[in-house]
C-alpha cells in the first residue's frame, strides 16, 4: 500500500463526486421514493398523506406469509447447498495438481452467464420432458413425462433453487479458491508437522482461516437470491410467488392503490437483505478474526 | 488417516476417489445445463423420450437472423446500452477508485460502505422506487433512463475494482514523471494508464456484462419500449419455442464466455472475487 496523507484533499472529493452522485441520487433516491410511496405518499394519484395502510394491507394478505416463507426458504436452501458444494469443489481443485487450470475455468465459466439463461437451461434439464426425464426414460425408470416429478413451475421452488445453486456455487467457489490461495499451504504444513490429521487440519486450521471470506460470499449470495426477480419470474409457480415477483405483480396491477403495497414489499425485501448483511458484519467483527486487509 | 503419533513420517497419498467424484460431479453439474441448449438450438423436432432429436435443422438460427424475430435490432440496442453504461461507469468509477485506493482521508470507511450498498441491496427494489421520478422527468421508457438505472449496480463495481488496483499503484512514478516535466495528461497517458490498464479492462468487461445481463431493471424502467436481448429472450421463453429460445440463449451468453476466456487467458486470476474482498 502506498498511502499519502492528505496532499490534495479537495481533489479527493472531486474524484468521488460523480460516484457519490450515483449512490445518493439514483440508489438513495430509489430507496427514498420506495419508502415514501410505501407510506402512501403518491401525489400522482392525489394521495399526499402518510400512513401504514399499505403495510397493514400487505401483512393481512395470506399470500404474503406464503411468499415470505417461500422466498426465505429458497434463499436459505440454495445458499447452504451452494456453499457446501463450493467449499468441497474448491478444496478438491486445490488438492489437484494436473488440470487445475482447466478445472478452475469450468468451475467459474457460468459466472458471467445471466440468470435468465440459467433459468432457461434449468427448465430444459429438469422439466417433465427435460433432459433428466429423458435419461430416466432411457433407463426404463419412467414411461411417460407425467411420471417424472414436477421440478419446475413447482410450488416448492425446486427449479429456482437449482438455478441459484448452479450460479452461486460458482460465485462462492471462485471466492473460496481466492481465499485458499491467499492462505497458502504453510499453516497446514505446520499443523501436519505437529501431528494433526487431515480432519484436524481442516477443522482447526483451514476452516477458521477460510470462514470469513466464504461467509462473506454466502451472505452476498443470500441477499442476492432473496431480492432477485428473473429466475422465479420464469421458473416459479403461480402460487406462492417470491416477494420480488409479488412486488412486481402489485406494481403493474391496474389498481393504482396497489403501488403503495408494491413499495411496502420492496422495503421489506430491502430490510431483510440488509439485515443479513448487517448481521454478517456484526458476527465477523465480533467473532471472526480477520487477517490483514 | 494419519495417526498423530507419526508426525515426521512421509505423508500417505490422499485417497483420490472422493476428490475425483467431487470434481467429476462439478464438471457434469456445471456443463450439463448448457447441453440441452446446444441440442435444442439445432433441433427440428425433439420429442420425449428421445435422447437426441429425430430431425436436425437450422430453423432456429435462420429465424434469429430473419427480420421478423427482431433479434438484430435488440442485439444492437443491447450493445449500445452496455457500451454506454461501460463508458459512463468507467468515467465515474475510475476517479472514485483512485480516491479510495490511493488516499487515506476522513470518512473513507463510510464512503466505502456507501459504494458497497448498491451491490447488496436488491437493485430491483431501487428501480421500482425511482420509476416515479423517472416518469416525472421523462426518463421512463427511454434509453437514457435505462442507462442511468443500470449505473446503480455497474459503477460501484468499477469503483471497487479500481480501488483495489490503485491501492497497489505507487504514486511516486507519477511524481517522478512530473519532475521530469510531464504535463498531467502525459502523466496519465504514459505512466498511470499503463499501470492500471489490466484492472481497468477487467472492471470494464464485468461492467459491460452487468448491463448486458440486466433484465429486471430494463423491464421496469424501459417499460417494454427498449427491447434488449434479455427482453426478447424472456418473451421467447414464455412462448414455448424451445429451439429459438435455446439459440437466442447461446447468442446471449456468447460475449460472456468470450470475455471470461479473455480474462482468464490474459490475467490468470479470479477477478470476480476482487469486488467483494473489501467487505
Amino acid at each position: 500500500m502506498f498511502w499519502s496523507v492528505d496532499p490534495e484533499r479537495p481533489r479527493i472529493w472531486l474524484m468521488l463526486a460523480p460516484m457519490l452522485a450515483v449512490v445518493f441520487l439514483l440508489f438513495g433516491g430509489g430507496l427514498f421514493f420506495a419508502l415514501i410511496q410505501s407510506f402512501g405518499y403518491l401525489p400522482l394519484i392525489g394521495q399526499t398523506g402518510f400512513s401504514l395502510a399499505a403495510y397493514a394491507a400487505v401483512l393481512r394478505q395470506s399470500s404474503f406469509l406464503a411468499s415470505l416463507l417461500l422466498t426465505l426458504y429458497i434463499a436459505v436452501t440454495s445458499t447452504l447447498i451452494a456453499t457446501a458444494l463450493a467449499v468441497a469443489v474448491a478444496l478438491a481443485i486445490r488438492a489437484t495438481t494436473r488440470g487445475r487450470q482447466a478445472l478452475s475455468f469450468i468451475f467459474q465459466f457460468n459466472l458471467p452467464i445471466p440468470h435468465l439463461v440459467g433459468a432457461v437451461a434449468v427448465a430444459d434439464v429438469l422439466s417433465q420432458s427435460g433432459l433428466l426425464a429423458r435419461v430416466a426414460a432411457a433407463f426404463g425408470l419412467i414411461d411417460d413425462p407425467g411420471q417424472f416429478p414436477v421440478l419446475v413451475f413447482d410450488r416448492a421452488g425446486v427449479g429456482i433453487i437449482a438455478e441459484y445453486v448452479w450460479k452461486e456455487t460458482a460465485f462462492i467457489g471462485v471466492t473460496t479458491l481466492a481465499v485458499l490461495h491467499a492462505i497458502g499451504p504453510e499453516y497446514e504444513e505446520l499443523a501436519r508437522s505437529l501431528g494433526a490429521n487431515r480432519w484436524q487440519r481442516f477443522r482447526l486450521v483451514l476452516l477458521p482461516l477460510m470462514l470469513p471470506g466464504v461467509l462473506a460470499a454466502s451472505v452476498i449470495a443470500f441477499a442476492f437470491s432473496f431480492g432477485a426477480f428473473e429466475a422465479p419470474y420464469l421458473l416459479g409457480a403461480s402460487y406462492p410467488q417470491v416477494l420480488p415477483v409479488l412486488a412486481y405483480k402489485r406494481y403493474t396491477a391496474v389498481d393504482l392503490a396497489a403501488r403503495a403495497e408494491a413499495m411496502a414489499l420492496c422495503v421489506i425485501i430491502t430490510l431483510v437483505a440488509g439485515a443479513a448483511i448487517v448481521a454478517y458484519l456484526h458476527v465477523s467483527r465480533r467473532y471472526l478474526r480477520r487477517e490483514a486487509d | 488417516m494419519r495417526s498423530p503419533g507419526s508426525p515426521a513420517g512421509p505423508s500417505p497419498p490422499r485417497p483420490p476417489l472422493l476428490r475425483w467424484f467431487v470434481l467429476a460431479a462439478m464438471v457434469i453439474g456445471m456443463l450439463l445445463p448448457i447441453v440441452p441448449l446446444v441440442i435444442w438450438s439445432f433441433a427440428f423436432r425433439w420429442s420425449f423420450p428421445d435422447l437426441l432429436p429425430e430431425r436436425w435443422s437450422l430453423r432456429a438460427w435462420r429465424y434469429l437472423a430473419a427480420p421478423e424475430s427482431q433479434v438484430l435490432p435488440a442485439l444492437r440496442d443491447s450493445l449500445l446500452l452496455a457500451g454506454a453504461v461501460t463508458l459512463l461507469a468507467t468515467l465515474i468509477g475510475v476517479p472514485a477508485g483512485r480516491a479510495l485506493g490511493m488516499y487515506r482521508f476522513r470518512g473513507r470507511a463510510v464512503i466505502e460502505m456507501l459504494i458497497l450498498a448498491p451491490l447488496i441491496v436488491p437493485a430491483f427494489a431501487v428501480s421500482l422506487g425511482i420509476q416515479i421520478v423517472f416518469i416525472r422527468y421523462g426518463l421512463a421508457d427511454t434509453f437514457l433512463g435505462v442507462t442511468l438505472v443500470h449505473l446503480v449496480p455497474a459503477t460501484p463495481y468499477m469503483a471497487l475494482v479500481m480501488a483495489g488496483v490503485f491501492a497497489n499503484f505507487d504514486r511516486q512514478y507519477e511524481d517522478l514523471a512530473r519532475t521530469l516535466g510531464a504535463r498531467p495528461l502525459q502523466v496519465w497517458r504514459w505512466v498511470t494508464l499503463p499501470a492500471v490498464l489490466p484492472g481497468l479492462v477487467v472492471g470494464a468487461l464485468f461492467v459491460f456484462l452487468i448491463s448486458w445481463s440486466q433484465y429486471a431493471l430494463t423491464l421496469i424502467i424501459g417499460g417494454g419500449r427498449l427491447v434488449t436481448l434479455p427482453m426478447l429472450l424472456f418473451a421467447f421463453a414464455r412462448s414455448g419455442d424451445n429451439a429459438v429460445t435455446a439459440a437466442l440463449s447461446l447468442v446471449f451468453i456468447a460475449p460472456a464466455v468470450v470475455l471470461l476466456a479473455l480474462i482468464a487467458r490474459f490475467l490468470g486470476a479470479a477477478p470476480a472475487a476482487g469486488g467483494i474482498r473489501g467487505l
